[in-house]
């Protein structure tokens, strides 16, 4: 193994109660992309955070380049030459790409010598990694790929050896993130260290020379990757076997469910966003539509579960009609029996400072059975929430605990267990694992190949294309707001991956 | 001619009623593009008003008087700053506090110590900035228009006036042109991007807040050693909410600060010149109507004129560093 650009030995934190990390050690070789998987909560952004200085460890020794380092601020971790991309980005929306670059690493207390060192500084990094972003151009009108490539000019910006990239793929489409990794391997080829955070298997596998797998605060293995497996690795996460792809029977369509004819839907801004859509849902089976995030899906969802009005165009649920163009109303369509799970639980889903039993409720609470009179009847809603926790497997099982305080998995289990446990017929879920663990992912997908095989129709709408292929009998690809193919289960993703990207589409039009 | 010389004296009742409420939105922006909404440049500049007055009295100079509202008024900024960037409390709340310590404790040591009914004594010559007459504006005095532009609106103005009118451009520059402005911008909108660069968000807050309190400071000495001989009670009366309101009017730009305060100034101007004189076609118009005019034209424009006025980012929110 090439020397060790990186040691920690013996690394203790606590926060509280909670021992985020314990007695942790971990060799990171010069010049390797060096990966860190587990599932959310297991330690590694405090683990990186204490490599960075955000975090003292309370105990534990870190060496760089093979020296003792005392790291105490994010200041002594440049110096040493770490830096950092952040899961969430660190960037000024509202300044250049340039002020960001500089802000902090101010040459001198004017700004335009700061500027322009800045500015030749980054056409240099520009030519020897292909890093090309406009130095003029204001942050928040960049795409997110961009943005990130702002974030790791910034450390290079600060003369960083180790490059620290917390979850980098997670906004990403599947094109930026394959130019990401392009990017990642033009360090490497040049000397630098690359530290990958991730909880995606398949990025570890395609990009990392070694990877070390993180459970509960420990560190439970390295492997170097060619000689590992992603079967071997999610057991290392998780502690048990899991599943990746769920097992599943031939699905048993029978009527009709949900019929969607000719729907068109704008954006806020006025942009078509759907575009003439039609496609039916029968009673026992798992439609998925694939796309690249933007396609109009979301504005899809919006418009079938009654949030966004549409422009024209009709549903029927049950043969029967229901109005999309006039004032849309979620709550007649959940009496209906359309339950839905929005993609995004944290603005729409749930109530982040509610409890978790009033959480499991929400939209339901003027259900008799949550109610005494006018009032609501808080044992109800309370034992309801116990069953629900019991049967989700919902940790920490406290009814009582504030919803923020749930990890991602377990706050996606709160909403799927308020609209399964309703019995609906059609059920509609945007981006069911998006920020899950693989272990509940596993459960997620159970769950809903087992209301299937109850006979609901469910739509699962995703941008994991692996979640789409492994769940749904029939997959649509949306593209431009259109669907531009149908495929059944058995489509390979490079054939989805063509349709999603829209270049069938353009020979059909040819 | 008549017509011109009334023109002229409104726009120069302009431009001094417009001083305090510019030096306090200067100072609002500081602490507002830093991200701490600052309620309390009212209470601020009060503070300033009486500790300059009464230092200038007491010690018979204006610029000890002057440094004393500044001092005070400072002082006044580092308890918003300990409450809401120290101990991360509700800056509004903070802010509300600051104007009812202000409001009460200058009548009580007024009181206290001058025993003229919360007032200082009438500042003498000397203990007030005096006007100053620029260079060549009584030789031109009689040349037409320009004489009394030059002579009567441009000249005759105190120190702080002019200072004020400088802090415009200087403002511009430290937050466009340096290295702490570019910081105090990005704290306002982003402090963990801040943080993460290895900058102390506390320690860029607090110098904003001290910018702002050396602003208020001015603004209020402005008011009790320029506007008046010395401080009365609560004579700040709203400045400091107009100057609010002319900083979001403004959209948090210094140059546009400078133009939403010399409206606000001109319209208390108008309504002080229009008090009791028949306006053609309408007629008398109750004097009670001109002094609200300012106000009711304040709540118009901010409701509907100016259009999206997009405050800085991380504005009203303590900083938490994030697990």
């Amino acid at each position: 193994m090439a020397q060790a650009a990186i040691e920690l030995i013996g690394i203790n934190k606590s926060f509280g109660a909670v021992r985020a990390n314990r007695d942790i050690n971990l060799e990171i070789g010069r010049g390797t992309i060096h990966g860190i998987v587990g599932e959310n909560g297991a330690g590694k952004s405090t683990l990186m955070s204490i490599l960075y200085g955000f975090y003292q460890a309370d105990s534990g020794e870190i060496r760089v380049g093979g020296q003792p380092a005392s790291i105490k601020t994010p200041n002594d971790a440049i110096a040493l030459g770490i830096g950092m991309v952040h899961q969430h980005f660190m960037l000024v929306d509202n300044f250049t790409v340039l002020e960001n670059v500089i802000l902090g690493a101010e040459s001198d207390a004017l700004l335009k010598k700061s500027i322009a060192k800045a500015r030749s500084e980054l056409e240099r990094l520009e030519r020897e990694y292909g890093l090309e972003v406009d130095p003029d151009a204001i942050i928040e009108e960049l795409p997110v790929g961009l943005q990130q490539r702002v974030e790791i000019l910034k450390a290079l910006y600060r003369g960083a050896e180790i490059l620290i990239l917390d979850e980098p793929t997670g906004v990403l489409t599947p094109a930026e993130a394959d130019h990401l990794f392009r990017i990642l391997r033009q360090l490497k080829d040049q000397g630098k260290t690359v530290v990958l955070i991730t909880h995606k298997l398949r990025e570890i596998m395609a990009i990392t020379d070694t990877v070390s797998v993180m459970r509960q605060g420990t560190m439970v293995a390295t492997r170097e990757t060619r000689k590992t497996t992603v079967e071997e690795l999610a057991e290392l996460m998780v502690g048990r076997r899991v599943l990746l792809r769920v097992e599943k029977g031939e699905a048993e369509a029978g009527a009709v469910k949900l019929a969607v004819k000719n729907l068109t839907v704008r954006d806020t801004r006025g942009v078509t966003m759907v575009d003439d859509i039609s496609f039916d849902i029968r009673a026992g089976e798992i439609v998925g539509i694939a796309g690249v995030a933007g396609n109009g899906q979301s504005e899809l969802l919006e418009a079938i579960s009654g949030i966004r009005r549409a422009v024209s165009g009709s549903v029927m649920l049950d043969g029967k009609p229901i109005d999309l163009t006039g004032a849309a109303d979620p709550g007649e369509l959940r009496d209906r029996g359309l339950a839905h799970v929005p993609e995004d639980r944290h603005h729409v889903g749930l109530v982040l400072a509610f409890e978790e039993n009033e959480n499991s409720i929400l939209g339901y609470h003027d259900d008799p059975r949550y109610l005494k009179g006018p009032f609501l009847n808080i044992d109800a809603i309370r034992n309801d929430a116990r069953d629900k926790i019991a049967k989700y497997d919902i940790r920490p099982a406290d009814c009582r605990l504030k919803t923020a305080n749930f990890s991602g998995g377990n706050q996606q289990k709160i909403v799927l267990a308020r609209e399964m446990e309703q019995d609906p017929g059609v059920l509609i879920v945007g981006q069911p694992t998006r920020g899950v663990d693989v272990g509940a992912i596993e459960f997620i997908h159970k769950r809903l190949i087992a209301m299937r095989d109850q006979g609901k129709a469910v739509l699962v709408v995703s941008v994991e294309l692996d979640e789409i292929r492994s769940l749904s009998d029939r997959i649509l690809v949306m593209f431009a707001g259109r669907i531009v193919g149908e495929r059944g289960s058995e489509a390979t993703e490079g054939e989805l991956g063509l349709l999603m990207a829209g270049i069938e589409h353009q020979e059909a039009a040819l | 001619m008549d017509v011109f010389n009334a023109i002229i004296q409104t726009l120069d009742s302009t431009i001094r009623l417009s001083v305090p409420l510019l030096l306090a939105c200067l100072a609002g922006l500081y602490s507002e593009r830093a991200g701490i909404f600052d309620i309390g440049l009212e209470g601020k500049m009060l503070v300033g008003a009486f500790a300059g007055a009464a230092a200038a009295s007491v010690f018979h100079s204006a610029f000890l008087g002057l440094g004393m509202a500044v001092v005070i008024s400072v002082a006044f900024a580092m308890i918003h700053g300990f409450a809401s960037i120290t101990h991360r409390g509700n800056q509004i709340v903070s802010g509300v506090a600051i104007n009812f310590i202000a409001a009460g404790s200058t009548i009580i040591l007024g009181q206290a110590w001058f025993q003229q009914g919360g007032r200082t004594p009438a500042l003498q010559p000397g203990e007030r900035f005096e006007a100053i007459t620029l260079p060549g504006a009584e030789a031109i005095r009689d040349v037409p228009i320009i004489g009394p532009i030059y002579a009567e609106l441009l000249s005759g103005h105190s120190i702080l006036v002019y200072l004020a009118f400088l802090m415009v451009p200087f403002t511009w520059w430290v937050l466009f042109r340096t290295r702490f402005g570019l910081r105090l911008r990005a704290v306002g909108e982003n402090p963990a991007a801040v943080d993460t660069a290895g900058i102390s968000v506390a320690w860029l807050r607090y110098r904003a807040l001290i910018c702002t309190g050396i602003l208020t400071g001015i603004a209020g000495a402005y008011l009790s050693m320029v506007q008046n001989g010395g401080f009365v009670k609560d004579m700040t009366a709203g400045k400091g909410y107009i100057a609010l309101a002319a900083l979001i009017f403004a959209k948090w730009k210094p140059v546009n600060a400078m133009f939403a305060c010399l409206l606000f100034g001109f319209l208390d101007a108008a309504s002080i010149r229009l008090q009791g004189s028949p306006l053609p076609i309408i007629g008398k118009v109750p004097a009670q109507f001109m002094q609200a005019l300012p106000y009711i034209l304040t709540v118009i424009l901010l409701a509907g004129f100016i259009g999206k006025a997009i405050p800085p980012r991380a504005g009203g929110v303590p900083y938490v560093k994030e697990r």
